[in-house]
């Protein structure tokens, strides 16, 4: 048994595993303020990696000015899905609001292909080191970086959402939207906070993620891999999405190395997690921290 | 009822069996039977390109057909519907290149065993609803997909599996003009079961699920049962069009049914109206039109301005994503019934012409 890859492959699945929480969380973000489905995560992911890279080669930002005008710039795109493609469909079925963001999510990919081209761009270096060593163990520093700006992200979060006045708003609202319009709460402006917050997110986890790897259209993979950590979690919990993220990064990563160790099939990582998805679905569908849904007549 | 020509003004109907006849008047009847024959005609007068679209049209208006079924007939979202199509056009060529059974048999074989793929991944849903449903079908999408890359055996792994043309008791069809009439056929076998399925004790069921599943549940229909059964259903009818497109294209690759044929399939029954049996033709016709009026559009641009700063020509692929996407935005905004809804609109008008208000 391979030790050293083994840790080498349960550091990377932390990693990517803290990543997809906060993607998940924003997901759910908007999942629990709005009630819809956003199979367009991860193009926002994309668009906002797309975005700062964009800032930061062909105008020469330098990263401590792109950052924040991406994020800006990512807060007023999210209000303007919301706006001019959500906020009709309020009230219609299930059905049609996930077929708008699915295709947003066509839209995008297409439009960001077509603006910036299909090839892996690499994105400037930031740090100067590559490397840190931490007990004998090489890791990365934007991977230490990127734990680090997930962790803080979800911090953040956790103090929006249990001690702001908007984030008090926004849980009023997730839980019952008439009894919140009538206390005052504006459902509108909340409805277009959540969307403009998880974008925010999403396109800070998007920078991240091209800062490891390099920005290119299969960043939006990201976006499909929510669905396995929220599931997880529990749709409409925000803290289970992180922990479902984790465990779906981690479960990867033991998959890839089960897979090169053992079992020699080849690709396992990229499928493990819909088997698992599936499976949670069969037993939990209501995942791990997720309210359950009980019908009365 | 059955022997009028014409619709009386106003709603006469006494019979549970005139409420649910097919051609409410002899004139729509023979005006059906004239199309189709009509269309008969069609392979020696329209161009090979015009074929090739009919028979695209035919192909994938089966497997949305089924889409329907599920989506709009059931009102379970299905989002690995391409998943399922692919597999029926693998399991065909699996079939005649394994055992050697002719091709005729082949195409509804493929259907029925691509109908219980389907089933197995219908379990789930007989628990599941709504978004939780999609999702289960998206990771399905994804495994059928992975299963295609790694079952060799089957599929051919990298190596796109052959698939041999059509032919019927030894008589082999060759080319697109003797092609079109099998898909024709098919095609009019396949929306004729359909309609008559919605118009069954069967169908009614599905539609009763869709509209509220408690009440329905309540009135004695066995959710898990009907809601496995679509899902089987709408398996069949995509494993019969992935047949027909396997010994249509004579090759299956990997490529093609990944999630954008699933977007398009759902766009499909989309554009045509949910619930809607021949807006689901009309829908699949305005899709598979849809990415070639991109080619002619990018054609009557080449060299204008506006072709230089956009760069048209090579980027053809992806104006038709985008194409695709917004088009499903701009109906589900603007048209959510789709364009079934505007012909009756249409037929409406007429029908009050000149004194409509």
């Amino acid at each position: 048994m391979n030790t050293q890859l083994l840790i080498q492959l349960l550091v990377n699945g932390l990693v990517v595993g803290t990543l997809y929480g906060v993607v998940a969380m924003s997901f759910v973000l908007i999942y629990k303020a709005t009630q819809v489905v956003n199979f367009a995560q991860g193009e926002l992911l994309l668009v906002g990696a797309w975005v700062c890279w964009w800032l930061l080669t062909k105008y020469q930002v330098p990263f401590y000015l792109g950052m924040p005008i991406t994020l800006v710039f990512m807060f007023l795109f999210g209000i303007a899905i919301q706006i001019v493609i959500l906020r009709p469909m309020i009230g219609e079925p299930i059905i049609s609001v996930i077929m708008v963001t699915i295709a947003l999510s066509t839209v995008f990919s297409a439009l960001m292909k077509w603006m910036f081209g299909v090839n892996l761009q690499p994105f400037p270096r930031i740090f100067q080191t590559q490397n840190i060593n931490i007990l004998g163990l090489q890791v990365q520093t934007v991977y230490l970086m990127s734990l680090a700006v997930s962790v803080a992200m979800m911090v953040g979060m956790a103090w929006f959402f249990r001690l702001s006045k908007y984030g008090l708003a926004m849980r009023a609202t997730a839980f019952n939207q008439q009894v919140a319009q009538s206390l005052g709460i504006s459902v509108k402006s909340v409805f277009a906070m959540a969307w403009a917050i998880s974008a925010t997110v999403s396109a800070v986890a998007g920078v991240v993620v091209a800062v490891v790897n390099g920005v290119s259209a299969g960043l939006s993979a990201y976006g499909v891999k929510v669905f396995p950590a929220a599931i997880l979690g529990g749709l409409d919990s925000v803290g289970g999405a992180v922990l479902g993220g984790i465990i779906i990064g981690l479960l990867e990563n033991v998959a890839h190395f089960l897979d090169s160790e053992y079992l020699h099939w080849g690709n396992l990582y990229e499928i493990a997690p819909f088997y698992a998805l599936i499976i949670i679905l069969m037993i939990k569908p209501y995942g791990l921290f997720g309210t359950k849904d009980i019908e009365r007549v | 009822m059955a022997g009028q020509t014409l619709i009386p003004a106003g709603d006469f109907r006494t019979s549970y069996a005139a409420d649910t006849t097919v051609f409410p008047t002899t004139t729509s009847r023979n005006a059906m039977i004239l199309g189709i024959v009509l269309i008969c005609f069609a392979p020696h007068v329209v161009s090979a390109y015009v074929l090739s679209l009919l028979i695209q049209i035919g192909i994938f208006g089966i497997a949305a057909l089924g889409l329907n079924i599920v989506v709009g007939f059931t009102g379970q979202i299905s989002i690995g519907h391409a998943a399922f199509f692919g597999f029926g056009a693998f399991t065909s060529a699996y079939l005649s290149n394994r055992f050697g059974i002719p091709v005729f048999f082949c195409i509804p074989l493929a259907g029925v065993v691509t109908a219980a793929v389907g089933l197995i991944f219908g379990l789930p849903a007989a628990r599941l609803k709504g978004l939780y449903l999609a999702i289960a079908t998206l990771a399905a999408q994804y495994i059928l997909l992975d299963f295609f890359a790694r079952a060799e055996w089957f599929t051919g792994g990298s190596v796109p599996a052959s698939a041999e043309p059509f032919s019927i008791f030894g008589y082999m069809l060759r080319g697109d003009k003797q092609y079109f009439y099998v898909v024709l056929a098919y095609v009019v076998v396949c929306y004729l079961l359909v309609t008559n399925l919605i118009r069954s004790r069967d169908g009614r069921a599905l539609v009763a699920v869709r509209d509220h599943y408690l009440s329905a549940e309540i009135m004695g229909i066995n959710l898990t049962k009907y809601r496995t059964l679509s899902f089987g259903l709408a398996a069949f009818f995509a494993g019969v069009g992935g047949a027909l497109y396997a010994h249509y294209n004579q090759v299956v690759s990997n490529e093609g049914f990944g999630i954008d044929r699933s977007i398009i399939f759902l766009a499909m029954i989309i554009i045509g109206g949910l619930g809607s049996i021949m807006g689901t033709l009309m829908g699949t016709a305005f899709m598979v039109l849809l990415p070639e009026s991109m080619e002619w559009l990018s054609v009557a641009l080449r060299d204008s301005p506006i072709d230089q700063f956009l760069g048209l020509k090579n980027n053809i692929a992806f104006l038709r994503e985008m194409a695709i996407g917004v088009i499903i935005i701009v109906f589900l905004v603007f048209e959510p019934d789709g364009l079934a809804h505007r012909w009756r609109q249409i037929k409406a008008y007429w029908k009050l012409y000149p004194f409509s208000h």
